[in-house]
Order: structure tokens, then C-alpha cells, then sequence
């Protein structure tokens, strides 16, 4: 063991640690040089340190993209909280870049601002190449004028001293880097490093200990910035994941013993983690030759019995949508999840948007009604799947669950769920069928009715998306089909009235209303909670529910002024050439709120690719609230 | 089998069922349609196997021929046009205690679901296919289909198909991990119900193709092949579709046809000068997804709560 380690104990120079209650740290590399590793280890230790994290990964849009480009950086960016902390903020504090060409993609997203800390590896200044080291320099002059409070650190330099492969090895140093600025304990961190590295041997633990050691260090003695986000412990177990790991533990907590899928960015690692885990709980993971098929596979599943689960993003939804008209009109309990991205079409396959609303609602022909919900957070991607499946077997149809690539690559902690028995599916059932009781005894009332499996003695019948009648005999008849439209249709009724409206966010009245759905929650709630700070008169409301919406919309918006939604989506800007309030199309939700409410809702929606960040919001809101104090 | 309630374990007493026991409302076909000839081949089958009709799906896409689980007392699957295959193999795949047919058209099966075809082959699990293959698309009325033979007028092509006829049998005998390939015709019922039942009793995907007659739009299609048997060539062999003596007479042309040579097989598919009809391939050892996907079915409630709670716990921090 290296004797700096003994160093590590040693209190960082105490005269500079600042207090804060979060800050935003960027760690970004060339793909492979392990960037992502060292953010995820920060954000595990911050996080059992009783911190609020929010981290996003930072990933290349090619699989091995050149070095040293703007379109190869990697890495993780990691929101930091005294606090919960529900979204990836504004502008980074701290960057840490392993060459200056990543940390250009980084300024390119907007994730920095004058006042920044730049880390930039100061080996390119010394590479043989003349050209590298002119792009260096330039970049370094650039970033000082940008107003970056540049730092080169040795850190290729100071790796060699450990490693022939310094590539390898300078994301723990980072890690060390990253340790002494916020004044982590270090004890906890070599148990990390020794446990992640366990497989590897003790020459990998060793090495890695003292780079992590040496970036440490080397932090200690050169650096003066330093910070301290105070945490809490948290009084209960916490687990941290992302959005998509938070589904497939769902579709395991659910009792979902099939997921059927086909591969697409951003649903997919939901899928590689079903891959291993389902098996253990009895199931398993179907790749269909196509989303088609993968549906089809999902509904035989379903029928005979074993509700199952298809998860995709946008362009596999609409591969989708005949089939989803297929399980609204047969009736076949059905879980889809869709994470989406950008669209239309093949879009921007990694990033994120709320486009799909409308389609998941009217993309099937003819009136489809069905239901569909939205995690806001990634506690609740776990806990809507257990929700969805229930749903979809008591209503009889599919359950869609819009989820976002924000939350499926965001990761947060919450409280590790207590996992119940009556979440699971029940066996299915065999016991004889009534023969009595056609397939379709809908309840006059609710719609509702209850379904015989196959392998039930005299429950054959047929399914069929023809129109039908009671008995799933195919029936062409006015009467038959004007009442089975209406029984279907009567099922998003009955399931709203046991809804509750939902929480506003704030004052129950004031000027102005921000509606949001999904990922946006913690953007929009930081920024309404800013600005109430400021003493205005302005509250929020999340929708989880789609369709059905919650009840007692119109009453809640009845009490502001004004009601605006803000989403990931497109909308046309009012006051574009050619756009008249006529010609105006509206976001996604505002659409839906408008026709329902008949309330004049606006919406400001925008599609950067990227979550709208807190200050955005608030200098929109700030705007909107200017315009009605003027109205008044 | 587990992950099913316990009623469902004594098996019910034993009881005989009858032919009326898989007759479902009464088929809408058209007079003399050869689909008819296979429903009552179905029917006969499992009866004389004896197949609970409670157990028993049959799964079909949309067309005429895809009417048929309606006309089966049984449980039954009429679901969208091209995919009934991921339909049966998502039935199949947690339901092994079932006995299923999947009946497609050559729009269905040949067209709109070609992928799903080509894959459900590949994936062999235990589905009995019945491509009820009448050249035509029977029920949106008289248009080309990719079995349709060169200059076949139709509502689409009305001066004639100008591309040669897809091969069923070829294409499936192309696939990767095919199990089982026969051919059959609708006018020749003890045939048709060897093959059927055969094929039922197959252990993995069989897939069947039988010429069937739409007197409605195609009547002269298959009219000279069953008048002039001579244009049939059957394939005989021990482990071939079982037919009596006096039923093989019957065809004029038959020819010794070892089941289990992929490239005779193949060859036989390719002949454009006669119809084979039975087994051309038979391959007992392929793969079977369905062992996969079924192997979890014992899991209890405790050990599925117990596995989702491992990986969860890798999660706390
Ligand atoms: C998505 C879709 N496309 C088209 C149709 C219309 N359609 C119904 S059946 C059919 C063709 C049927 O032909 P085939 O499969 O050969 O069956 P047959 O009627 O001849 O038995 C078509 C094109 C449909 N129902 N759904
Ligand atoms: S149109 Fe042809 S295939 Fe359809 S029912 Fe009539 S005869 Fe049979
Ligand atoms: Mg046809």
C-alpha cells in the first residue's frame, strides 16, 4: 500500500470549504476512458453519504466515436443536494474533462456558465503532436474567456506514476479529484474501490487505490476550491437506479413474467436487466423479430392468462397501434410501456421529449379508449408498473405507461420499496367457467366484466377485434355495436371516478397555473418554488394520469388567472410568422386540457433534446407573470 | 404444471367427446370451399385425439380462412391480418398443457406476415400451421397474392400476374431450425387428416400447406389438378403421412421420400411439373424455444418475491 494513503485521513486545508446545499458536478472523457465509472462511484457514495442526487449520463451518439472529439464525450453529470433532489438543474459548478475536446460538447449542450470550474487534463499541452497541443492552448485561452475558472491538472502525468495505461486509470484519479474537493470520507471510498475491483485481484485493487490516493492528494496540496453540500442520513433504507431499472424491477415486483420486446433506444437497457433478473423469478425476456411482433407476443401471453409487459419508445409504438386497438377492443389486459424520445420518426433516438401522448391516446383506428399514466420520478416507474398491471386485468385492456429518456437515464434514490405478495399477479385461473356467463357480460353500468382463460371448462369462445356481441360473436348489428363501443368506452369513466384530483403544488389560487406531466416535475417545481420565494402568486399541478385525467381539473384551474402547460414537446411559439391563435398548434397536453375544460389554456413547450433546466422555466413564468400584471 | 391454480390439476374425469363437441356456429364459407374439408379434418382430429376443447386454441389472422376458430368449439384466437404466429407463440410460451393450431392464408401467412413466418419456423415451438393456400385473397374479393401463379388475372392484376408464384414450401424449407414441412390438397380427406393429424402430433412447429379450392374466385386454379391426379405427386415413406393402401392407389404418381434429407426435401419443393403432397421434411432434434421460455412456469409466488428482492437489494445504498 502506498504511504500517501495514510495522507488520505488528513483534513483538507480547512481555510477555503465553502457550505453549500447543491451543487452540479460534470465528469466527461473520451468513450472508455471510464468516465462513467468514476460518476457513478461519486454519486454512490454522495448518495449513502445522505445526499439528494439527480445524475444523468453523458453518452456519445456513436458506439466508438473518434478521440478527442466534440461528439465522443462521455461521462456522468451528477446533481447534488442537501435536499432531495428531483432534477439535473442548470449550469454545472464543477467540470472535469480529460480532454478539452469533450468539454466543447459540454459548453456546445449550454451545461456551463462564466464562473465554472474546469478541470482539464494539461497532458495535451506536452502531446508530440503540434496540432494537438495548438488546440489545446487555443481551447484553454477560449475557456478562460468564456469566464471558465480553468485548472490543468496533471492527471495523465500523475497516473504514469502508477500505471502503464493511464487511459485506464484517470477516472480514478477523478474520483480522487472529485473526493477532496467535497470533502468525502475517504475510508469509505477505498472499501468501494476495493469491492468494485474485488473480481480483478489485488494488483487491481492496489493500483486503483492509489490513484484514486494520488488524484487526492494532489487536490489537497494544488486545489483551493473546496465545497461541503451537508447530507442527512437517511432514516430508512434508500435504493438509487434509474428509470429504467426502476420499470423492470416493477415488471418483477408486478408478478410480469413476460416482457416482450424489441430492441430500441431509449427502452432497451430496461430489457437488458429483465434479460438476467426475470429469469430468476420464472420469466423471461422474448426479442421479437419486430415491435408487430412483439405485441402479438405480449397479447397471446395475456390471454392465455399471464398478463405480460411490451416496452419500446416511439417509433415502435407505432408499429404498435393495430394491435393496441386489437387489446382495447378484445378486451386483453396488457401492459405497454413506451420510454420516449425525440420524434418524428427516427428523431433523436437518445434524447428526450414528450411527443407521444397524442399517439399513445389516438394513434389506433377507430375510438380506442384506454388507459395510460405517467411517472413523474423514478420511484414512481416502479410503483405505476405494480399500478398498470392491476389496472389493466380489473378494467380488462392494455395500460400504457409514457415514460421519457430523462427518466429512464436519470437516477435518483428513494425508499427501497417493501415488496407485497398482492402485488403479484394471481395464478391463472383454471377452475370451471359458469357457462352461463358469456365472455362479455359487461356490466350495464360500468363496462366491466370478467374473462375466462383457456383451460377454464366452458369458457371457449373466440376472441375477435370484429365487432362482437356479448358472447364474442362477431356481430355487425347497430344496437350491438353502438353498446360494446359504449361498454368499452364507459370503463375510462368508472376508473376516473375513483380517482382523486390532483395536489396543487403551491397556493390552491393565485395568477398563474403550470400544468406538466411526467419527467418534468422537479424542473417545474424548482422553478414555481423559486419564484414564490420571490412573493409571486404562481402554483403547479402534475398530471399522472392521462386518460382518464384526474377529476376536478376545471375546478382547480378555475382558481388562476392564467393556466399554462410547459412540456418536451413541440408547439408552434405564438407570435411566428403565419401563426395566428387560429392556426396555432398547441403542445400535447394543453391540446387534451383545452377540449376538456374549454378553458383557454396556453402552453410554452420547447424541444431542445434535453430537459427544459429550472431557469428556463422560471424566465418563461417570469415573462408570462409580466404579461398579466401589465393585463391588469 | 405449476403457476396454474390447483382445481385445474386433477384432471378432469374422463369423458368421450364427439365431433359436436368442436363444432362452433356453423361455417359461413362459401358452398364447395375447400376450407370446409379442413374443418372437418380439424375437427376429426381432435376428436380422435381426444383433446379437451377446453385446452385446445386455435389462432388465425384475417381473411376467409382465418374465420375458422369461430366455426371450433374451443378456445380461440381471431386476431389481426399477418399476425397470427406471435399471437400462438405468445400463447405457447407459458402455456405448454395446451394443444394449439394456427390457420393463415397465403395473404396472411405469405404477405403481411412474412417476417413473423420466416421466425416462427425459426423459433419451432409446439403449433400446428395450416396455410390454407388458395391463390387468391378470398375475402376482400378476387386480388393477387403471392402464391398467385403467372398470369392469373385478378382485381388487381387484371391483365395478368406478371411475377412468378412464391413457394411456400421452399421458403420454409430455407428457414433455419424448420421441423416439419408437409403438403396436402382440400379434395382428399383421409390425406388431409393424416397430415393434419400428423402434424398435431409433431413435436414442434409443423407447418402444412394445402391447396385449398375458392370455387368463388379461383375454381379453375386447382380444377385440372383434381381432375387429372397425375399432376399430384405423393410422397410415401415409413416416416411419412400414414395413408392406406387403397387411399394411395388413388394417386397415380407417387415416389419414395425419405423425410429426414433436408436437400431432397428441397429439391421436391423446388418441382414445378408436379404438386408433392405429404411429408417433405421431418426433424425431430431442432430446437425448441418454447423448452425455454416454459422452464420457469414452477417458480412460487415466495421465490419470484424472493429473486425480485436480490436484484432490488443491489440497489441500496
Ligand atoms: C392491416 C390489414 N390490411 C389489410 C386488410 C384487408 N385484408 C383482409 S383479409 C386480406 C387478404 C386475405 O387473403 P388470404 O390471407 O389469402 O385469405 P383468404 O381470404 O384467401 O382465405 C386482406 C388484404 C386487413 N384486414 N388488415
Ligand atoms: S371466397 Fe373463396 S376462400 Fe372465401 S369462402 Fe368463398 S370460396 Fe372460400
Ligand atoms: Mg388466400
Amino acid at each position: 500500500m502506498s504511504t500517501t494513503m495514510a495522507d488520505l485521513e488528513a483534513t483538507p486545508s480547512a481555510s477555503t470549504v465553502r457550505v453549500v446545499d447543491q451543487h452540479i458536478v460534470e465528469i466527461v472523457s473520451d468513450s472508455g476512458e471510464g468516465a462513467q465509472t468514476c460518476g457513478q462511484m461519486f454519486a454512490d457514495l454522495v448518495a449513502r453519504n445522505g445526499n439528494g442526487i439527480w445524475t444523468v449520463e453523458i453518452i456519445p451518439a456513436e458506439i466508438e466515436p473518434p478521440s478527442r472529439s466534440r461528439a465522443g464525450a462521455s461521462g456522468n453529470r451528477i446533481r447534488l443536494g442537501s435536499n432531495p433532489v428531483t432534477n439535473a438543474g442548470d449550469h454545472a459548478d464543477i467540470v472535469v474533462a480529460l480532454n478539452e475536446q469533450v468539454l466543447y460538447s459540454r459548453i456546445d449542450a449550454g451545461a456551463l456558465h462564466p464562473g465554472t470550474i474546469v478541470f482539464v487534463d494539461r497532458t495535451w499541452a506536452e502531446h508530440p503532436d503540434d496540432e494537438i497541443r495548438r488546440r489545446y492552448q487555443e481551447a484553454i485561452e477560449d475557456f478562460r474567456r468564456r469566464g471558465y475558472t480553468v485548472i490543468e491538472a496533471p492527471i495523465e502525468a500523475q497516473c504514469r506514476q502508477h500505471t502503464d495505461d493511464p487511459r485506464k486509470g484517470k477516472n480514478m484519479w477523478a474520483l480522487g479529484l472529485l473526493c477532496a474537493i467535497y470533502d468525502l470520507d475517504a475510508a469509505t471510498v477505498r472499501e468501494n474501490i476495493s469491492r468494485r475491483f474485488s473480481r480483478k485481484g489485488d494488483a487491481a485493487i492496489e493500483k486503483n487505490l492509489a490513484l484514486f490516493a494520488d488524484g487526492y492528494d494532489w487536490t489537497l496540496a494544488n486545489v483551493q476550491q473546496r465545497f461541503r453540500v451537508p447530507a442527512h442520513k437517511h432514516a430508512q433504507p434508500m435504493v438509487v437506479m434509474n428509470g429504467n431499472q426502476a420499470l423492470a424491477l416493477g415488471i418483477m415486483a408486478a408478478g410480469i413474467e413476460v416482457c416482450s420486446m424489441y430492441p430500441i433506444t431509449p427502452a432497451t437497457s430496461a430489457s437488458h436487466f429483465l434479460a438476467n433478473a426475470l429469469q430468476e423469478a420464472g420469466g423471461f425476456v422474448h426479442q421479437a423479430e419486430d415491435e408487430i411482433a412483439a405485441i402479438g407476443f405480449a397479447i397471446g401471453c395475456s390471454y392465455a392468462g399471464k398478463t405480460a409487459v411490451t416496452i419500446t419508445s416511439g417509433p415502435g409504438l407505432a408499429l404498435k397501434t393495430e394491435f393496441l386497438g386489437y387489446a382495447v377492443m378484445a378486451e386483453v389486459p396488457l401492459v405497454v410501456i413506451v420510454v420516449q424520445r425525440g420524434g418524428p420518426s427516427t428523431g433523436l433516438p437518445t434524447k428526450i421529449e414528450q411527443g407521444d401522448l397524442l399517439a399513445a391516446l389516438y394513434a389506433s383506428p377507430g375510438d380506442s379508449p384506454k388507459i395510460i399514466i405517467a411517472p413523474a420520478t423514478i420511484e414512481e416507474c416502479f410503483h405505476f408498473v405494480v399500478t398498470a398491471r392491476r389496472l389493466a386485468e380489473d378494467f380488462r385492456g392494455p395500460v400504457m405507461i409514457l415514460s421519457d429518456a430523462n427518466l429512464a437515464t436519470g437516477q435518483q434514490p428513494f425508499p427501497k420499496p417493501q415488496l407485497q405478495s398482492s402485488w403479484l399477479a394471481p395464478p391463472v385461473e383454471q377452475a370451471a367457467w359458469d357457462q352461463s356467463v358469456p365472455p362479455f357480460a359487461w356490466d350495464p353500468e360500468t363496462g366491466l366484466s370478467r374473462r375466462p382463460i383457456p383451460g377454464q371448462r366452458g369458457g371457449e369462445y373466440v376472441l375477435t377485434g370484429l365487432a362482437h356481441d356479448e358472447a364474442s360473436h362477431v356481430a355487425y348489428e347497430s344496437a350491438i355495436n353502438q353498446k360494446s363501443m359504449e361498454m368499452r368506452s364507459r370503463k375510462l369513466a368508472v376508473l376516473k371516478s375513483a380517482l382523486h384530483p390532483p395536489q396543487v403544488h403551491g397556493s390552491a389560487e393565485g395568477d398563474l397555473l403550470v400544468v406538466g406531466w411526467g419527467s418534468t416535475l422537479g424542473c417545474i417545481e424548482e422553478a414555481v418554488d423559486q419564484l414564490r420565494g420571490e412573493g409571486h402568486r404562481v402554483s403547479s399541478l402534475h398530471l399522472r394520469f392521462l386518460s382518464p385525467m384526474e377529476p376536478g381539473l376545471k375546478k382547480i384551474f378555475e382558481r388562476f388567472r392564467k393556466v399554462l402547460t410547459v412540456e418536451v414537446n413541440y408547439s408552434d411559439p405564438a407570435d411566428a410568422a403565419f401563426i395566428t391563435p387560429e392556426s396555432r398548434r398547441y403542445s400535447q397536453l394543453s391540446q387534451l386540457l383545452r377540449s376538456q375544460t374549454l378553458i383557454d389554456i396556453d402552453c410554452w413547450s420547447q424541444v431542445p433534446g434535453s430537459p427544459i433546466p429550472p431557469s428556463r422555466i422560471v424566465a418563461e413564468l417570469r415573462r408570462r407573470l409580466e404579461m398579466l400584471r401589465q393585463e391588469s | 404444471m405449476s403457476g396454474l391454480r390447483q382445481e385445474w390439476e386433477a384432471e378432469a374425469p374422463p369423458r368421450n367427446c364427439t365431433l359436436q363437441d368442436y363444432q362452433g356456429v356453423p361455417a359461413r364459407w362459401c358452398p364447395g370451399c375447400g376450407d370446409h374439408a379442413v374443418l372437418n379434418a380439424v375437427q376429426q382430429v381432435a376428436r380422435d385425439k381426444q383433446l379437451p376443447p377446453e385446452k385446445t386454441v386455435v389462432v388465425s389472422g384475417i381473411g376467409c380462412s382465418s374465420r375458422f376458430p369461430h366455426y371450433m368449439k374451443t378456445y380461440g384466437f381471431h386476431g389481426l391480418h399477418g399476425r397470427a404466429f406471435p399471437v400462438a407463440c405468445g400463447v405457447r410460451s407459458r402455456r405448454p398443457d395446451l394443444h394449439m393450431f394456427v390457420v393463415t392464408g397465403d395473404g396472411d401467412c405469405c404477405a403481411i406476415g412474412t417476417a413473423h413466418w420466416i421466425h416462427t419456423i425459426r423459433y419451432n415451438m409446439d403449433l400446428t400451421i395450416l396455410l390454407l393456400d388458395n391463390n387468391i385473397y378470398g375475402l376482400t374479393k378476387n386480388q393477387t397474392s403471392p402464391t398467385t401463379r403467372t398470369g392469373e388475372r385478378s382485381n388487381t392484376h387484371p391483365r395478368g400476374n406478371v411475377l412468378p408464384p412464391l413457394n411456400p414450401l421452399s421458403v420454409t424449407l430455407g428457414v433455419t431450425n424448420a421441423s416439419f414441412v408437409a403438403q396436402t390438397i382440400d379434395w382428399n380427406p383421409p390425406h388431409l387428416y393424416s397430415t393434419i393429424r400428423a402434424a398435431y402430433e409433431h413435436k414442434g412447429t409443423s407447418f402444412v400447406r394445402i391447396l385449398q379450392r375458392c370455387p368463388h374466385f379461383t375454381s379453375h386454379v386447382f380444377a385440372a389438378v383434381q381432375h387429372d391426379m397425375s399432376q399430384v405427386l405423393l410422397l410415401t415413406h415409413d416416416d411419412g403421412i400414414p395413408l392406406e393402401p387403397s387411399m394411395q392407389r388413388l394417386f397415380p404418381n407417387r415416389a419414395a421420400h425419405d423425410p429426414h434429407q433436408l436437400a431432397a426435401a428441397r429439391a421436391v419443393a423446388e418441382r414445378d411439373d408436379v404438386y408433392p403432397v405429404g411429408l417433405l421434411y421431418r426433424d425431430e432434434r431442432a430446437a425448441r424455444y418454447d423448452l425455454q421460455t416454459s422452464q420457469g412456469l414452477g417458480k412460487s409466488q415466495a421465490e419470484k418475491m424472493a429473486a425480485t428482492e436480490k436484484w432490488l437489494s443491489r440497489y441500496e445504498i
